[in-house]
């Protein structure tokens, strides 16, 4: 094979790269950019200057959102981070890598806005916990606490951490096999080091290259979220991604350009916190060096490792209360403060799916077939190409894949609202399928490329000397080989398709009606019962697919024992 | 042709109403369009009756609705506003939109409404069209038939009459109520139209001259209007849930925050809401609705087409559907929605009356007379300087 093999396979992929993930981001920017430096024709809006800046420098509270949103997110990052290396440091040994993923997953699928909504419930002075203890606390009424929007971000930071704690161990997992850990390890005792001080000063240096940028992209989420700071953030003022989503539907049409200037503004905030997380490595590298060559040996980091783990461990058991408290909802009929369980039950809410649920759900399947089965055929073709040209991937490629999860949805959405309604396509499937895909081809590009490369390249050689061409080979050999994987990969798609808001708002005109567009509705009506419908759904559909990935092989590959799932 | 025969003709041919000839055009065109309503779809009640229309007008003239379920109707304002933005002058993605106030003042100066169009719909000719009518000024700015009015809306409060007895008796009496009782009230964000109009229905009661308020907003005569509302929500708000520092987003969250024990009263434009909110058991049994003793605030919502909607007959089909006399009274019974008709009871016939009349009623459910006056909504100004002023000073 010569590294111009598949060059025309690669150049194809290159090209849909750029025109369909490069090309519309860079247009939603430019087209927001103008907006924020006062350039909107239609607006009457012609002669470029600061007048946006001013006006959103003039909202009352956006300092202090501003600050809300930096403190939420850096918080809720590293936080989730020390949690997540506290777990693994402990739990890795006693886990296999896919049992640990069996139990990560339904945190993984469960959607943001779902787990949300649950949260709500669960957290709230009225809510679950509250109803548990009042019995015992003696509280006639629900306590008049700030838990749930409370203005530091409190309940918020939490709700990220439950959704971002899971993917930063699976991420970690993942990164830990690596590396030369067993080795390692026995080393540090050997050399009289608490298992602790390995982890931190042997393991995690190594590591952290490995998860920087899944880092980055969860930083970038907390930044921006749009549905979970609408349901758990502070509420006056919000967070700045919600502020700005309001401005953007503002009844005053000129409000547009401040939004626009708060959506340029909310990607220089991501762009600071990145900043502030290079100069922590950077902190962190020399600090570590003097910390490590000090040779220290005290154990003392074990009762912060275990700390760490209740911390986890109460994370999960809030999660798995907060999806729990949607099917109970959807099942209720009145559950008033202060009954633990619901007076009466009734399938009322599930019992009409003609007039709602049935039609989101259609919808939100198709979405998510199409844009994980376009994603899958693209992630396919590049790692294909990779194997043609037998070269790794570069810097810029790597780049190009995490982009759209680097860049704050809010600062370029509009923008490219805009020009998709200039084709034609704004308010149809095809632009919210278009959107959607942007990120979801980068999450199953990432989830696909390292068991691609660790496919046994033995395999290939043989169909290859056997007389195979390159494409037999992917279609004979590669793709049945990888068939656990795919199917993962396409899971992983499926569970981010469903959990797109913002895109599917902004691209469907509103009419591209999916489970999370209606039960982010939902939860600012007061039905939690029809709102448990949608968000158990919303959660259901990703696990299902989850648990699809995990049966199909298994079915498929039964009279074959390394490729029945355990291998991925 | 004798010259006077020829006349007589032409006479009778335009004489042969214009409208009604318009109106199968528009018939016609309308068979086997979708309507896209874009409605605030928080209310799972309001969102059942749209869905009946929807399949009322579909099997009775070939057009069928479908809901586009809005968060805020300023979403479906903005919709139109990129659609324009983009040039796209014709086939808009939104038909037509449950609209009032600011967001009809907001679409219709900036001409993105079609008509006027409510004088070509049939069964406008139940409506009181008078120049002071409810029906031809939405908020102090004329409708000039750019929108079709379809429910009547009144501000009640409603309150759980099994933990508290005696609810306020005026605007001014929340203050010692809220002392007697902290944490146990709140109101919606003041940038939710719920929230702003409980600031206005204190204003109008507060304010030394109500009538300033059919007025525009002025530097000159805000500060005087407003200076006792203000020194009165001062008062108010250290007592308010959460000690006034979070406020629920709507009232649909406040219902909620009522139904969870959280606070003892909530507030609805719709007089109607509590009980069905019981029915729907999203209420307890004991819940009822009282007004201040002054009256309060009602207005009417509207339905409007945007100037690009891609199915404007079908959307004029719906909005002529929904005021006629049998959709006003199905949507007035209790069971299906219990909104108020727009409708002018002069006008009906002694048929239409009679099944008005034969409505059922709930124990939650007040008569008009306990409704006391419906106060005018002050000029839309107003509102946006309360909210921004709002906002100003309780933003931190």
């Amino acid at each position: 094979m010569r590294p111009r093999d598949g060059r025309g396979l690669r150049l194809v992929v290159l090209a849909v790269l750029v025109l369909g993930l490069l090309g519309p981001i860079a247009a939603g920017l430019g087209q927001t950019g103008r907006a924020a430096f006062g350039v909107m024709p239609v607006l009457g809006a012609v002669d470029p200057g600061l007048g946006p800046w001013r006006e959103l420098s003039a909202i009352p509270g956006l300092w202090t959102s501003m600050k809300l949103t930096l403190w939420t997110g850096l918080a809720a990052t590293l936080l989730s981070l020390m949690l997540a290396v506290g777990f693994c440091a402990v739990a890795h040994e006693r886990m296999s890598n896919s049992a640990a993923a069996r139990w990560l997953t339904p945190f993984l699928a469960a959607p943001h806005a779902a787990m949300a909504i649950g949260l709500a419930f669960v957290l709230a002075p009225s809510g679950w916990i509250a109803r548990l203890l009042a019995p015992l606390m003696g509280w006639g009424n629900p306590p008049d606490l700030t838990i749930v929007n409370d203005p530091w971000g409190i309940a918020l930071i939490l709700g990220l951490m439950v959704k971002e704690v899971p993917f930063l161990l699976l991420v970690m997992l993942s990164a830990l096999t690596q590396i030369p850990l067993r080795q390692n390890m026995a080393a540090g005792r050997m050399l009289g080091y608490g298992r602790g001080l390995v982890w931190m000063k042997i393991i995690a240096p190594q590591v952290w290259p490995l998860i920087r940028l899944p880092v980055m992209v969860v930083l970038a989420y907390a930044l921006s979220t749009v549905d979970m700071g609408l349901i758990l953030g502070p509420s006056n003022p919000p967070v700045l991604a919600v502020l700005l989503t309001r401005l953007f539907s503002d009844p005053e049409i000129a409000r547009i350009l401040p939004a626009s200037a708060g959506a340029l503004m909310q990607g220089l905030l991501v762009a600071a916190a990145f900043a502030l997380l290079w100069l922590g490595e950077r902190t962190m590298r020399r600090l570590g060096l003097w910390w490590v060559r000090g040779g220290g040996r005290g154990s003392s980091a074990e009762p912060l490792l275990r700390a760490a783990t209740a911390l986890v461990m109460a994370l999960f058991a809030i999660g798995t209360l907060a999806m729990l408290s949607l099917v109970v909802w959807s099942l209720a009929w009145r559950w008033p403060w202060p009954a633990p369980v619901p007076q009466s039950w009734s399938l009322k809410a599930w019992g009409s799916p003609g007039a709602g649920w049935a039609h989101a759900l259609g919808n939100t399947l198709l979405l998510a077939g199409a844009t994980t089965a376009i994603s899958l055929t693209l992630a396919i073709a590049w790692l294909e190409g990779e194997d043609r040209a037998r070269r790794g991937r570069a810097a810029w490629a790597e780049a190009l894949i995490y982009l759209p999860l680097l860049v704050p949805q809010i600062a370029f959405l509009y923008g490219l609202n805009i020009l998709f309604l200039r084709l034609g396509i704004s308010g149809g499937h095809i632009a919210v399928i278009w959107a959607q895909a942007l990120f979801v081809f980068p999450y199953v590009m990432i989830t696909l490329s390292d068991p691609w490369r660790a496919l046994d390249p033995r395999l290939t050689r043989a169909a290859a000397s056997l007389g195979a061409g390159p494409w037999r080979r992917l279609f004979a050999v590669k793709l049945p080989v990888l068939a656990m994987p795919i199917l993962t990969a396409a899971a992983i798609g499926i569970a981010v398709s469903v959990a797109q808001y913002l895109p599917t708002l902004f691209m469907g005109a509103g009419r591209v009606a999916t489970l999370t567009t209606e039960a982010v509705t939902l939860s600012s009506g007061s039905d939690r019962r029809v709102t448990g419908v949608y968000a158990s759904l919303q959660a259901g559909l990703p696990l299902a697919a989850y648990a699809a990935a995990f049966l199909i092989p298994a079915l498929l590959h039964r009279k074959r024992a390394a490729m029945k799932g355990a291998s991925a | 042709m004798p010259p006077s025969l020829t006349a007589a003709l032409v006479a009778a041919l335009f004489a042969t109403p214009v409208l009604a000839d318009t109106w199968q055009d528009t018939l016609d065109a309308a068979r086997g369009q979708t309507v896209y309503w874009n409605a605030w779809g928080g209310d799972e009640r309001t969102n059942a009756f749209i869905a009946w229309v929807g399949e009322q007008t579909s099997a009775r003239r070939g057009v069928s609705v479908r809901q586009v379920k809005l968060t805020d109707t300023a979403e479906a304002v903005t919709r139109v506003i990129s659609e324009k933005a983009a040039g796209q002058d014709q086939g808009g993605s939104v038909d037509m939109i449950w609209i009032n106030g600011p967001n009809f003042l907001a679409m219709k100066e900036q001409g993105l409404l079609h008509g006027p169009f409510v004088a070509d719909l049939p069964n406008a000719q139940y409506l009181d069209l008078s120049p002071t009518s409810a029906n031809s000024v939405d908020f102090t700015t004329p409708v000039d038939g750019m929108e079709s009015p379809w429910r009547l809306a009144k501000f009640v409060f409603n309150y759980d009459s099994a933990r508290i007895d005696a609810p306020p008796a005026s605007m001014a009496a929340f203050v010692d109520w809220a002392a007697a009782h902290p944490g146990r009230f709140t109101h919606p964000d003041p940038s939710n139209f719920m929230g702003g109009t409980f600031l206005k229905q204190a204003l109008i009661e507060l304010t030394p001259d109500a009538s300033v308020l059919q007025q525009p907003a002025t530097d000159a005569n805000y500060d005087a209007a407003t200076a006792p509302l203000w020194e009165w929500y001062d008062a108010l708000r250290p007592n308010l849930w959460r000690k006034g520092a979070a406020f629920p987003e709507n009232q649909s969250i406040q219902q909620q925050l009522m139904n969870d024990g959280e606070i003892d009263m909530a507030m609805s434009f719709d007089p109607a809401s509590t009980a069905g909110a019981i029915a729907e058991g999203l209420l307890p049994e004991t819940a009822r609705v009282f007004v201040p003793e002054g009256g309060t605030i009602g207005n009417v919502s509207f339905v409007a087409i945007p100037y690009n909607a891609a199915n404007r007959e079908g959307a004029m089909v719906v909005a002529n559907f929904l005021l006629d006399p049998e959709t006003q009274a199905h949507m007035q019974n209790i069971e299906v929605l219990g909104s108020y008709a727009v409708l002018d009871p002069a006008k009906l016939n002694d048929d239409a009356r009679a099944v008005f009349d034969a409505l059922p009623t709930a124990p939650a459910l007040p008569d008009l007379a306990s409704l006391g006056p419906t106060l005018l909504e002050p000029h839309a100004s107003w509102m946006d300087r309360l909210t921004a002023d709002w906002a100003k000073r309780y933003t931190r």
